[in-house]
């Protein structure tokens, strides 16, 4: 059992290096300061970050990327923190069936997706373009917001939102004073994740970007094709970090407010202290 | 929740989800009921369609053995990767679950990681290892095995090294999340009744585990099926997916009546697999992940 465990203990380190190895050779390769950006490693030098900031067209489609990301976000999250509600807070005829096709987008291959998209849109006069790519985005991230949402969501009590309720609150008011301030890491979870799938997709875009628009990944498919040139690689560093930092500084900062949520005493809280103060302001 | 007017309560879940469903309907229903129509249309050399009911763009799909060997090579390239990730996906799974390790999250963590790191650049990675100016290569030459680089980049293995990399971390948080489930006193249980070490894996962990690897294995399948982006990076001029195909019908050849027929059949054949797998597991299992 011993000698299987270490096996076993050994077989992991291993995938472990097949996942993270490669992404960490991009990383190295990125400061590489040969020209060729290739082994053997030269020296340390930060000449591709220097190349990428000169480079008009990487910096352009850093812009496309990061609005299409935000405003994604922005609506997916709000889609899907209302329809997470109607699912975890209620019961309704047809649930199941709502619930699966809140996750259909998903349950289609991308390409599937795209084609149809690109197609109907097309014929009702929409052309490749930002609208379109903004739409396609909102479709394939909604789901993953909602599965994220949902799961936070179910560990949220009602309790506060009925006190409020009942000491006359309406329900608009109830949910903008007790319960979004309650799921509020689960809505800033979600639009994280509908931004970085965003920032990372490159299946869709390609169908769905006009001629001359690119996003980040496209630009590195692009880049690609013609030649591995080492700035793909600061490039590639680059990306990590905006889609890595984002998302840990992110659940740091849930990490953060949830404490402070939680460090309010626990029986104060249960007489509805937290609702009473908030309803007392109107 | 309380409220006076118990009509106004039963809409409430409706309009909350409102919004989001008719995004689903106009985005997703609608133009995928559209591509059925459009599938039957032609178009013409000049490159005007003609609407109606034709069959011959899904009589060209069906029986052209071009399209039949692409189909073959496609559910080849899936199911390798799907069993590669199944076989390296429970070992750190299985880790994970029964360590005593204490920077567990910090893995779990890891885990989590890839999910974050752009598809594209972990794709492009492996040109970094296996191309000719390659840290493999590099390390070869060094050691003196070989003088020249040897060419291991761009045929259908590294296709499949490059979905594994892409497809494991799903593999492996769907295993875990249902090795974590499991009762250790069932393993316990067993061994106390005699079972071996790996009996006792055998006949317990393993099956109480097949929902977390069924899971696994049908994110693996479909999305690796329906990738065209790693045989464009990493695979030769011989190993086009099938929807590589959708993507030159649709973009390249702009003939999208073609175009619609070809998605529509990865459509089918992904559904089928879907299907299958909802038979006898149910979603559920798979939303479980993201808890």
């Amino acid at each position: 059992m011993f000698t299987s465990w270490n096996l076993i203990r050994l077989g992991t380190v291993l995938i472990y290096l097949f996942m993270f190895a490669p992404v960490a050779v991009v990383v190295l390769l990125s400061f590489n300061s040969s020209q060729f950006g290739s082994f053997p490693m030269e020296g340390v030098s930060l000449r591709w970050f220097e190349a990428l900031w000169d480079n008009q067209a990487i910096v352009r489609a850093f812009q496309t990327s990061l609005l299409l990301g935000a405003l994604t976000a922005v609506i997916s999250t709000t889609l899907g923190v209302l329809a997470s509600l109607a699912m975890v807070r209620y019961d309704f005829p047809g649930k199941t069936l709502i619930a699966t096709a809140l996750i259909a987008p998903i349950l289609v291959p991308e390409v599937v997706l795209a084609v149809a998209l690109l197609l109907f849109l097309g014929a009702m006069g929409v052309p490749k373009s930002f609208p379109l790519l903004l739409a396609g985005h909102v479709i394939f991230t909604l789901p993953f917001v909602i599965l994220v949402v949902q799961a936070r969501l179910v560990s949220v009590r009602r309790d506060y939102e009925e006190a409020a309720m009942s000491l006359g609150a309406g329900p608009i008011e109830t949910f903008f004073q007790i319960t979004l301030p309650l799921i509020l890491p689960a809505v800033l979870a979600g639009g994280l994740f509908a931004f970085t799938i965003s920032f990372d997709d490159i299946t869709g875009t390609l169908f769905w970007k006009p001629g001359g628009v690119e996003t980040v990944p496209t630009q590195i498919f692009a880049m690609l094709r013609n030649s591995i040139s080492p700035e793909i690689n600061a490039l590639g560093t680059v990306m990590i970090i905006v889609t890595v930092a984002l998302p840990l500084l992110g659940a740091a900062a849930a990490r953060r407010l949830g404490r402070k949520q939680r460090g309010c005493p626990a029986h104060k809280r249960h007489a509805g202290t937290g609702s009473d103060r908030t309803l007392r302001r109107h | 929740m309380a409220s006076l007017d118990p009509m106004d309560n039963a809409w409430r879940p409706w309009r909350l989800l409102a919004p989001a469903l008719s995004a689903i309907f106009l985005l997703l229903v609608v133009p995928v009921a559209f591509i059925v129509v459009y599938s039957f249309w032609l178009r013409t050399a000049t490159g005007a369609d003609i609407a109606g009911f034709h069959l011959d763009n899904w009589i060209e799909v069906l029986t052209d053995p071009f399209y039949r060997d692409i189909m073959g090579f496609t559910i080849w390239i899936a199911f390798a990767t799907t069993v590669v990730c199944a076989v390296a996906g429970y070992v750190p799974a299985y880790f994970i679950a029964t360590t005593q390790f204490k920077h567990k999250a910090f893995l779990l963590l890891l885990l989590m990681l890839p999910f974050w790191i752009s598809y594209i650049i972990r794709t492009m990675s492996w040109i970094n290892i296996l191309g000719s100016s390659g840290i493999v290569n590099a390390a070869l030459i060094w050691i003196g095995l070989t003088d020249e680089p040897i060419q291991m980049l761009y045929n259908q293995w590294t296709v499949i090294v490059g979905l594994v990399h892409f497809l494991l971390p799903f593999m492996i948080l769907n295993i875990y999340v249902s090795l974590y489930g499991i009762d250790r006193n069932l393993v316990d249980a067993a061994r106390s009744l005699g079972c071996t070490g790996w009996q006792a894996f055998r006949e317990v962990t393993l099956p109480l585990s097949l929902p977390g690897l069924a899971a696994g294995s049908l994110l693996c399948f479909v999305l690796g099926a329906g990738t065209y982006i790693t045989p464009l990076v990493l695979g030769g001029p011989t190993d086009a997916m099938f929807a590589n195909l959708v993507f030159d019908a649709i973009i390249t050849q702009l003939n999208w009546p073609l175009g619609s027929a070809l998605s529509l059949v990865l459509l089918i054949l992904l559904g089928c697999v879907v299907a299958v797998y909802n038979r006898f597991a149910g979603m559920g299992q798979i939303a479980k992940s993201f808890g």
